[in-house]
């Protein structure tokens, strides 16, 4: 099944720190901390004590090469998954998933999921009172391509109500999956609309400490991407972690 | 090339990582896969089965979590361009479930071999509604309590916790439960 291809010359119990490449950290304030008070849900399931630092080794620094394999021809286009389109604003989604070196990341799984126009999941403890569509799943797939650059045609969701505190609205917004190169790269997020009112009133985006990472949430209008009579083109591009350069690219850059 | 003209080639500006933003509650009509679970495919000699309970701060079960596993092969191997020791061809070695109405999840696999400087482990990634960023752990297994010893990550992780990071047997293969907060609070890694 599985066939080894070693190289010569490099034993199993013997690989060097500087073999290895090295994920730097994020920048104080680019992430949430796991203890929110304004988002209720992180009352009783954020670790009360200190996150452990784990060194980077050959586990951290490989990661699944999910491939075409996984997704079938429609997977990219959330209006065309059943007999007729959905009801809503017809969009594309494109962007590019890069590091934090600018590096592509290619041929790598893209996720996503997202409520119906009418802010609904098709889920089966989403009870808010609008009607599920049903010409749309709201889960599609993609694959980068070799500049690391992805592409979705979907609707625009709908803003939604949660019971987080009073008259509580989430933005609209559309939750993406990737996972980079390597485990230490792994990322969930939201991607969310230019200039929402609800951003103001939203915890789960406001849980990001720093005032420009949050922008980094909010896609863009891209009219270069908007296809005249048919759909309006956002932007909204990736970045993971960076990493300092191998020994090996530096001796063949 | 610098990560200067990396971004010139581009055309882009890197100022710095797109943040972490919670799964929601939703995550299970989006993120599971029919094989999801499946490290390696049933009926693989030596599969056996991982399960467990995600628990949050008040030991209530938490239905809308995700699990996910990422180890080496039987022979401590990875698929993948980054390891110096070279390629093993077809090794998938990622694992996916979400929580069940219980808060359960199930993984298949093979027990991963030996890493260099370490005892063999999975890499877990949970996600749930209420985690604004993942949380990571690892799960050790007891067949290997005399490598543990010498394993540097669990060194460095308090002698009172390091039992949160090694499955229990059962059922002929593994348990190993996520306690999110409170009394026996599982061990969780800056990665």
């Amino acid at each position: 099944m599985a066939t080894p291809t070693t190289q010569p010359g490099i034993e199993q119990s013997k690989v060097a720190p500087s073999e290895l490449p090295r994920y730097r950290p994020d920048p104080e304030g680019t992430h949430p901390p796991l203890g929110f008070a304004g988002y209720r849900s992180t009352r009783l399931r954020h670790p009360g004590e200190p996150l452990i630092l784990l060194p980077q080794r050959l586990t951290e620094v490989t990661g699944p090469v999910l491939g075409p394999g996984r997704l079938g021809p429609l997977d990219h286009d959330l209006t065309r998954q059943h007999a007729e389109e959905p009801i809503g604003q017809r969009i594309i989604v494109h962007g590019t998933l890069r590091d934090g070196d600018g590096r592509p990341v290619p041929d790598s799984l893209v996720e996503i999921w997202q409520a119906n126009a009418g802010g609904r999941y098709r889920h089966k403890v989403d009870n808010w009172p609008t009607p599920l569509d049903p010409n749309f799943t709201g889960v599609g797939r993609a694959l980068t391509d070799a500049q690391g650059h992805y592409r979705f045609v979907t609707i625009k969701p709908g803003a939604y109500p949660w019971g987080n505190h009073d008259n509580a609205w989430r933005p609209a917004h559309i939750h993406f999956s990737v996972f980079g190169r390597a485990f230490t790269q792994r990322l969930v997020t939201q991607m969310y609309f230019p200039d929402d009112p609800l951003f103001a009133h939203d915890p789960i985006f406001n849980s990001v400490p720093d005032a420009a990472a949050r922008q980094r949430m909010v896609s863009r209008f891209d009219l270069d991407n908007t296809v005249e009579q048919w759909a309006l083109g956002f932007r909204f591009d990736i970045v993971l972690r960076g990493r300092d350069a191998t020994p090996f690219e530096e001796a063949h850059a | 090339m610098t990560s200067t003209e990396l971004g010139a080639q581009f055309g882009a500006d890197f100022d710095g990582s797109t943040p972490s933003q919670t799964v929601g509650p939703f995550l299970s009509i989006g993120l599971p896969w029919p094989d999801g679970p499946d490290v390696v495919p049933a009926g693989t000699p030596g599969a056996v089965l991982i399960v467990g309970t995600i628990f949050d701060g008040a030991g209530d079960p938490v239905p809308d979590a995700m699990v996910e596993t990422w180890q080496a092969d039987p022979d401590g191997r990875f698929d993948h361009p980054d390891d110096p020791r070279g390629r093993v061809a077809g090794w998938r070695g990622f694992g996916r479930c979400p929580t069940d109405e219980h808060g359960d999840y199930v993984i298949r696999t093979v027990l991963p071999g030996a890493l260099p400087d370490q005892a063999p482990h999975l890499d877990v990634s949970v996600f749930a509604r209420g985690l604004l960023h993942r949380v990571v752990t690892r799960i050790y297994f007891p067949d290997h309590a005399d490598a543990h010893a010498d394993d540097p990550v669990l060194a460095s992780v308090p002698q009172s916790r390091r039992v949160t990071l090694i499955a229990a047997r059962h059922d002929g293969g593994y348990r190993f439960d996520v306690r999110l907060q409170g009394p026996g609070e599982t061990v969780f890694f800056d990665a």
